[in-house]
């Protein structure tokens, strides 16, 4: 089989594209849950949202594709703002099911909305010339994009690595994931904490959602369809941790692209066969400290 | 006085006796279609298209008879809902005919509530070669993929000799697959692989990677319209198949008209198979598509879900006008088996009267640009009048 | 969140309960066009019930209950159509024992879990469910679904009709059935056992209650609750499709108890009758608005009206009573 080690290669460069844009768009869930202890399934509307920021201002307003990304992060974080205050905030003394069910609401109202705004149909990506393209490596050729997607996740996830590591915002969090009570009783603001984070993991979730629409196409149906696999990266991962998604999310990508390779017809049915063992082995998460 | 007042009362009974003929006489059609979920892009083109021929045609039914198309949501492939649905439409609106059906399943779970109630159904989509044996009710005016992809597969294993074949992991696919690798085996092709895809699927690369990675001479594809046939052809491009010398054909279902301008430059050169095109340059065709375009939008173009609706409801009022609004069920039947339109914006139709499926054109159709738009060019006439093959080969089974 | 239950409550009928059921025998009567209608309600709320029992009562929350209804559906439709049997209360039988099967081994995997990882658990074997079905296509029909299915007269007598008048009885008699004995349950010191382990676990650990035990107890009555409801399903609408399965039939399934009151028996009953009829006449009209407004209000039971309907109830009831 000479043609088995340029195939592991393709597997795990495309696998690890999207591990990494399934991280951007997860990891805000993960603090999120490990740090408010919300359980916000809505998620990828988040996600979606910044998929159709991104395809309209492009379409719609011309603008470059430099400009739109992080407009997708702005909107996208400014909206959730707007929802945590409103909405979510009410909901964080309030038990399990109220949440699951609330979020759920969120997501059937988002889907609804895109349709009547957008259509059903999926938007198309209309991606800057120099980004379009192959680029050979390793005597294999490879699509540009899937490198810059690769290389631009890499480089949001260490700027958010550094900044919850080495920043007195990050020290804060950290302390709030681990013993919420404490943290209050040391002076920390948790209500303006929860917002900013929340802004974050929104924001982070749109940016990942804008940036992957070329390989998680964006149409109404996004939050429905993606929402298992965002809850297996972070549950896989670990609630609260950044490490444990990582890896998880990776694991992920890797080997759902290993399997439509080398296994199609099986193709997602191992991924959550694979979350129930894993989930049973581990109920905290691969990399968690706690449920 | 006397005299005044008994002409008033002969007039006024001449008056009401003249009308009595011309009491409405309404004929209820069941239109099912999907509105919400997914599905509602291909939904909505039978809308559009049962729509504007109803808006054109309206007035065109004899004098005192009208139709009153009822038209239900069934939310996507949902075959219990299509069934519940039909039922009441049986039941509690009496509708005497039945039509629109985008989706395969829905369509064969009420055939029993057709032959049950002997409501005529006539399809404007599903597409399942075996439809129109599940009732003695039930005809099509769209098409069966066998139409498109058996010659497709003959005419491909004249220039290739070595093809794989990328199907999604769905009954029409199945289909496709299948009608593919028999028109190109029976042509002395030899094919190299198959993979189904699964449906819920968000990245072909790795299956356009296998495909490069076995070097045929043609990639057969078939997915469902929209994102799905768009990301598969990115991939395609994106890995330089192309370049690698691997033709991309399919049937039109992949580069359906309506979606093709969102499909980008990835389609250019794909190859299909079909009975309709919007760039079809035929008289029938460009009056529909203008009247298309000046009522839902200048952008838009009809796909064939469109055109299957128009066609159907031209039966339909052939029906309704043959029987002068009373609908007999086997009456009914009878005139669809024997209908012919040779002015549809697709070329002739017919319904076979010994299957009660369509009988029409299919044309080979590449993807260009046309005056800065994308169009499926139709540059021959694969076959002429062609009956479904599926049913030529499984006769009497 | 109210509950309905007490231990100390008469387990007797009060006569109010009578209510629904002389409803739903006028219905037969005063509205035989909506009898499809009506079994499907019926199936819905025993459907409901099931989950009640397990989310309402002994607060688990799971996304992934539409596994034991598919189940239930899909034995049912491959012990018709491949199998040859179609005796209808062989086929609710056979498809209570399977789900309370498949309860029992899945809920002795999930029921030592709790919080994300439990709910992800729950998903998760639901999609797989779906996944198996989906491939299965040679028993399952995937995609397209499984048809051909036939079910003999029940008793003998009493064909399945185009109208729906058998399926409408047969639902309701076996949603009686069904409401009878989630009554007994639920008015036994089994009920308080879970009443209590809903409010307060650990306290319920701490005065000797086999927690694990009384969850999966009521996991697996909850189970075979749902495979019946999906064995209904099947007979009624003779097709089984993929849709009985994954996660949209259980979030639709929660849309609907909380609209009714979770927690509450009755709750059960209102929220399908309810919910469904709304879909029967709105979705129609508006399928895009209709979809939001769910959304809407389901955000808005859970930020103002907890109790959903009955919730609402309960209050308008009590100040009726405070003005007097």
């Amino acid at each position: 089989m000479e043609a088995f080690l340029p195939s592991v290669v393709s597997i795990a460069f495309h696998g690890v594209a999207y591990g990494m844009i399934l991280y951007v768009i997860s990891v805000g869930l993960s603090v999120t849950m490990g740090l408010m202890g919300f359980v916000n399934l809505a998620h990828g509307a988040f996600a979606m949202a910044g998929g159709y920021v991104l395809t309209s201002a492009i379409s719609r307003l011309g603008l470059a594709f430099p400009l739109a990304l992080p407009l997708a992060f702005i909107v996208v974080a400014a909206v959730s703002v707007l929802l945590e205050r409103w909405l979510y905030s009410r909901l964080y003394e309030a038990g399990e099911l109220e949440q699951v069910l609330f979020t759920i609401g969120l997501i059937f109202m988002a889907v609804a909305t895109a349709q009547v705004v957008f259509g059903m149909l999926q938007q198309p990506v209309l991606l800057p010339e120099y980004l379009k393209g192959r680029v050979s490596l390793l005597g294999r050729e490879f699509p540009l994009y899937r490198l810059f997607l690769i290389v631009a996740s890499g480089a949001i996830i260490a700027a958010l690595w550094f900044g919850v590591e080495r920043t007195l915002w990050g020290a804060m969090v950290r302390a709030a994931v681990d013993n919420r009570t404490m943290a209050q009783s040391i002076g920390i603001n948790t209500r303006r904490l929860f917002t900013v984070t929340f802004a974050l993991g929104s924001g982070l979730a749109g940016l990942g959602g804008a940036l992957g629409a070329e390989i998680i196409a964006i149409q109404p149906t996004y939050p429905f369809e993606h929402l298992a696999y965002f809850l297996i990266v972070v549950a896989v991962g670990g609630l609260g941790s950044l490490r444990g998604p990582f890896a998880a999310a990776l694991l992920i990508g890797v080997s759902d692209t290993a399997c439509k390779y080398w296994v199609p017809e099986f193709g997602a049915f191992f991924i959550y066969v694979a979350t129930i063992l894993i989930l049973l082995w581990r109920p905290a998460g691969l990399f968690g400290t706690r449920v | 006085m006397r005299s005044r007042s008994f002409v008033t009362t002969l007039i006024l009974a001449v008056v009401l006796l003249g009308a009595a003929p011309l009491a409405a006489q309404t004929v209820k059609v069941g239109f099912l279609t999907t509105y919400s979920g997914p599905g509602a892009a291909q939904g909505d083109q039978l809308d559009k298209g049962a729509k504007l021929y109803l808006k054109l045609n309206g007035g065109k039914l004899p004098r005192g008879v009208k139709i009153d198309l009822i038209a239900r949501d069934d939310t996507g492939p949902n075959p219990d809902v299509a069934k519940r649905i039909v039922q009441e439409l049986i039941v509690r609106d009496k509708v005497q005919l039945l039509t629109g059906f985008v989706w395969t399943p829905n369509a064969a779970a009420i055939a029993p509530l057709t032959a049950e109630a002997k409501v005529p159904y006539i399809s404007m989509n599903a597409a399942g070669v075996n439809i129109v044996n599940l009732s003695p009710y039930m005809a099509r005016v769209s098409f069966t993929l066998w139409q498109s992809t058996y010659p497709l597969g003959q005419w491909a294993a004249k220039k290739f000799k070595r093809a794989y074949v990328a199907v999604s992991d769905f009954a029409p696919g199945h289909e496709a697959q299948e009608a593919f690798t028999k028109g190109f085996t029976d042509g002395g092709g030899e094919i190299i692989d198959a993979v189904r895809i699964p449906l819920a699927n968000p990245d072909f690369v790795p299956y356009m990677q296998r495909v490069k990675d076995s070097k045929p001479d043609v990639l057969f594809a078939f997915n469902p319209a929209g994102k799905q046939a768009t990301a598969m052809m990115k991939a395609y491009s994106d890995l330089g198949l192309e370049k690698a010398g691997i033709k991309y054909i399919g049937p039109g279902d992949i580069t359906t008209d309506e979606e093709l301008q969102g499909m980008g430059d990835a389609a250019l050169g794909v190859i299909t198979a079909h009975h309709y095109s919007a760039f079809a340059d035929r008289p029938a065709n460009k009056t529909f598509v203008a009247a298309y375009k000046k009522a839902y939008g200048e952008k838009l173009n009809p796909g064939f879900m469109a055109v299957g609706a128009w066609d159907a409801m031209d039966l339909v009022f052939h029906v309704i006008r043959e029987q002068k609004g009373k609908i007999d069920p086997n009456r009914t039947m009878e005139l669809i088996k024997g209908y012919k339109n040779p002015n549809s914006p697709r070329g002739p139709i017919a319904i076979d009267p010994d299957t009660r499926d369509i009988i029409q054109n299919e044309y080979l159709r590449e993807v260009r640009k046309v005056g800065g738009q994308l169009a499926n060019v139709e540059i021959e006439t694969l076959a002429t009048q062609i009956k479904d093959p599926w049913k030529e080969f499984n006769k009497g089974k | 969140m109210t509950s309905f239950i007490g231990y100390g409550a008469d387990p007797g009928i009060r006569l109010i309960e009578w209510l629904p059921w002389l409803a739903a025998i006028a219905a037969f009567f005063l509205l035989p066009d909506y009898l499809s209608l009506g079994a499907r309600v019926l199936t819905y709320i025993l459907f409901a019930l099931s989950l009640d029992l397990i989310l309402g009562y002994a607060g688990i929350i799971t996304l992934g209950h539409s596994a034991f209804f598919g189940i239930g559906a899909y034995v049912a439709g491959i012990l018709s159509a491949k199998l040859g049997v179609i005796d209808p209360v062989l086929l609710l039988v056979a498809a209570a024992v399977m789900a309370g099967a498949f309860g029992v081994a899945s809920g002795a995997v999930i029921l030592r879990t709790h919080g994300l990882t439990q709910l992800m658990l729950t998903l998760a074997i639901a999609v797989v469910c779906l996944e198996i079905a989906h491939k299965a296509t040679p028993i399952t029909g995937g995609a397209d679904g499984l048809s051909g299915v036939t079910i003999a007269p029940v008793f003998g007598a009493f064909r399945f009709d185009l109208f729906g008048k058998t399926a409408y009885v047969w639902c309701l008699t076996v949603l009686f059935a069904s409401w009878w004995l989630t009554r007994r349950i639920i008015y036994s010191p089994f009920g308080a056992a879970l009443a209590g382990i809903r409010e307060n676990r650990v306290r319920m650990h701490a005065i000797g209650v086999p927690v694990y035990r009384r969850l999966l107890t009521a996991y697996t009555i909850s189970a075979m609750m749902a495979g019946t409801a999906g064995a209904l399903l099947a007979e009624t609408n003779q097709f089984v499709g993929l849709n009985v399965l994954g996660f949209e039939p259980s979030g639709e399934l929660m849309v609907m108890l909380i609209l009714g009151g979770v927690g509450r028996l009755y709750g059960a009953f209102v929220g399908p009758l309810v919910y469904l009829i709304a879909q029967d006449f709105l979705a129609k009209q508006f399928p895009e608005y209709w979809y939001f407004g769910i959304g809407l209000m389901l955000v808005v039971v859970v930020l103002f009206a907890r109790g959903g309907i009955l919730g609402l109830v309960d209050k308008l009831v009590a100040r009726w009573r405070k003005q007097n």
